[in-house]
């Protein structure tokens, strides 16, 4: 029986989170096969195919995996399923994989067991409930289990020195009744928020949109990705990809600073693993003290500054 | 047309959640319920699709309990015309949902399907993509705008690169994130209308479905503690603290 991923990529490069899936898939015993589904012309499939503790690579191409949808996905998955022995199918809890997996489990007839973070046995897992104030452990007893994984609860693969073979398969027709017709992508030079070393967030606290600018030289100095609650994102400051939470992204850094964010708890479910955080706040009362490694009390608009200043030191 | 709104009966987002010491599962005795708040998301944009002119009739739906009447209640206050109950004792898990909602579907025949994203009690972010497999429908989850015309529905998605924008044809399935709209409050005046408003109890077997579970909770834990209340004077002593104690930042 083998373990197959479904790949998530943008520009020729694997996602983070899928690297996380990987190693989260190879816990779970047999081979791994890991199935891409690219534009034609992508030289993706080659990538996957280099990741270590692959031993096979399913690449399917067709032009509407540009951009792809639920459907599309599904369609070809369930296809490369039927032909294969598979005793789990694994994607990352990213939008892609939870917009993915459940319309794939559903055609299995799988009751999915979604956002995993421990895996005790080929069948029992671990998963964070109500926005992480608990974690539930459970057994699964479907014939093929499907998993989506929390990626920042599994150490990223190696994205080089694996050499799995790669088999074309045929994509599934086309489900024409759900297309892409528009994207927007939020674009920063900076590290990709979900895997950077250090995330700095601002929340309501800032004030305005124009006020995150402040995050931004703190950030530059340490090459961190920028975040934020939901409140600020509500307010309109920063677009929804910027948003850690329960229902935003779940992030674990080495080091969170939490700017001017009280702490509800939705915020602290996307945030509490972080190795060491720090609040900035000038309530003393916040919530965010009472998870933070180092709270500092104090006006934002002056620790900020001195920070980023001090840092230089 | 007719447009279908699921709900679902959780603890309330306000209520710090206990688990159980005996690692059963979490207390839900003499705790606050309230519908879910992706689900009050999802009434409200039905709603506004009535408003609109879009939408002729709003059907909400729940499964579980005969508990869950009360989060039908506050359905049909919002706006709702009228409400089913699937009604049953066992555990649900997302799968059984979508499939009792299939069912009921099919009885139903509407053009559209709302559904929260994901219910804040097992946040297992599934069931609308599930429904959407089961009856062979498009999808569009996580939306941040909705606009239908023409037997299609135009819809911003929130995914994790930032916006998305899906055409899918109708009938479909969507499922709200936050940003689709700002729930109303129902009034006293709607609360006492929705007392009148038709509900209908449809038993799970009477749908034919097997709701058995094909999951089993084994325990429920506490997180892990994170020792936190820690605190500097200073931004001096911070830096200080992150370079030399935690030994996050290079050392200067």
């Amino acid at each position: 029986m083998n373990v197959l991923v479904l790949a998530e990529h943008e520009q020729g490069t694997l996602a983070s989170a899928t690297l996380s899936a990987v190693t989260a898939a190879r816990a779970l015993g047999g081979d791994v096969v890991m199935l891409v589904l690219s534009a034609p012309g992508d030289a993706i499939a080659q990538a996957a195919a280099a990741v270590p503790g692959i031993a096979r690579v399913l690449h399917a191409e067709a032009p509407w995996f540009a951009q792809p949808t639920a459907e599309n996905v599904a369609a070809t998955a369930l296809d490369a399923i039927a032909r294969g022995q598979y005793s789990h199918v694994v994607a990352a809890a990213t939008s892609f994989g939870k917009n993915a997996m459940p319309r794939i489990a559903a055609k299995l007839d799988a009751a999915q067991v979604s956002d995993i973070t421990a895996i005790n046995a080929p069948d029992t897992f671990v998963r964070p409930i109500y926005a992480g104030n608990a974690f539930a452990t459970v057994r699964s007893s479907d014939p093929i289990k499907v998993v989506t994984v929390r990626a920042t609860a599994f150490d990223p693969a190696g994205a080089s020195g694996g050499q799995a073979s790669i088999d074309t398969i045929a994509a599934a027709p086309e489900v024409p009744a759900a297309k892409v017709v528009g994207q927007a992508r939020t674009k920063s030079a900076r590290p990709e928020l979900t895997s950077a070393r250090v995330v700095i967030s601002g929340g309501r606290g800032l004030g305005s949109g124009e006020n995150f600018k402040l995050l931004e030289a703190l950030a530059d100095k340490l090459n961190a990705a920028i975040g934020a609650s939901r409140a600020a994102v509500d307010a309109g400051y920063v677009p929804n990809d910027y948003q850690v939470g329960q229902t935003g992204k779940i992030v674990a850094p080495d080091l969170y600073v939490a700017i001017g964010i009280s702490g509800a708890i939705q915020h602290l479910a996307g945030m509490k693993d972080s190795k060491v955080i720090v609040a900035i706040n000038k309530d003393p009362e916040a919530p965010i003290f009472q998870i933070a490694d180092y709270g500092l009390v104090g006006d934002l608009f002056e620790v900020v500054p001195a920070l980023t200043a001090e840092l230089d030191r | 047309m007719k447009v279908l709104v699921c709900v679902k009966r959780v603890i309330d987002f306000n209520v710090k959640v206990r688990v159980r010491s005996d690692g059963s599962g979490v207390e839900t005795s003499n705790v606050k319920m309230s519908m879910n708040p992706f689900d009050e998301i999802a009434v409200e944009e039905a709603v506004r699709l009535r408003e609109r002119g879009i939408a002729s009739e709003i059907v909400a739906v729940s499964c579980g309990t005969a508990a869950c009447q009360e989060t039908l209640r506050a359905a049909l206050a919002l706006g709702a015309d009228r409400a089913v109950l699937v009604e049953t004792d066992t555990a649900l898990e997302p799968l059984a949902v979508a499939k009792l909602v299939a069912a009921l579907v099919r009885q139903e025949a509407p053009q559209l399907v709302i559904l929260g994203k994901q219910a804040i009690d097992d946040d297992a972010n599934q069931t609308g993509q599930m429904l959407a497999a089961l009856l062979d429908w498009p999808q569009a989850t996580f939306a941040s705008k909705l606009q239908i015309a023409d037997g299609k529905a135009d819809v911003t998605r929130e995914v994790d690169g930032g916006l998305e924008t899906v055409e899918v044809t109708l009938p479909a399935v969507v499922t709200t994130d936050l940003r689709l709209n700002e729930p109303r409050y129902a009034t006293l005046p709607n609360i006492m209308k929705a007392k009148k408003k038709p509900m209908q109890t449809l038993s799970a077997q009477s749908l034919g479905v097997d709701v058995t579970p094909h999951v089993t909770l084994i325990r429920v834990d506490e997180p892990a503690g994170r020792k936190g209340g820690g605190r500097v004077a200073d931004v001096k002593e911070l830096v200080a603290k992150l370079r030399n104690e935690a030994k996050v930042l290079p050392p200067a």
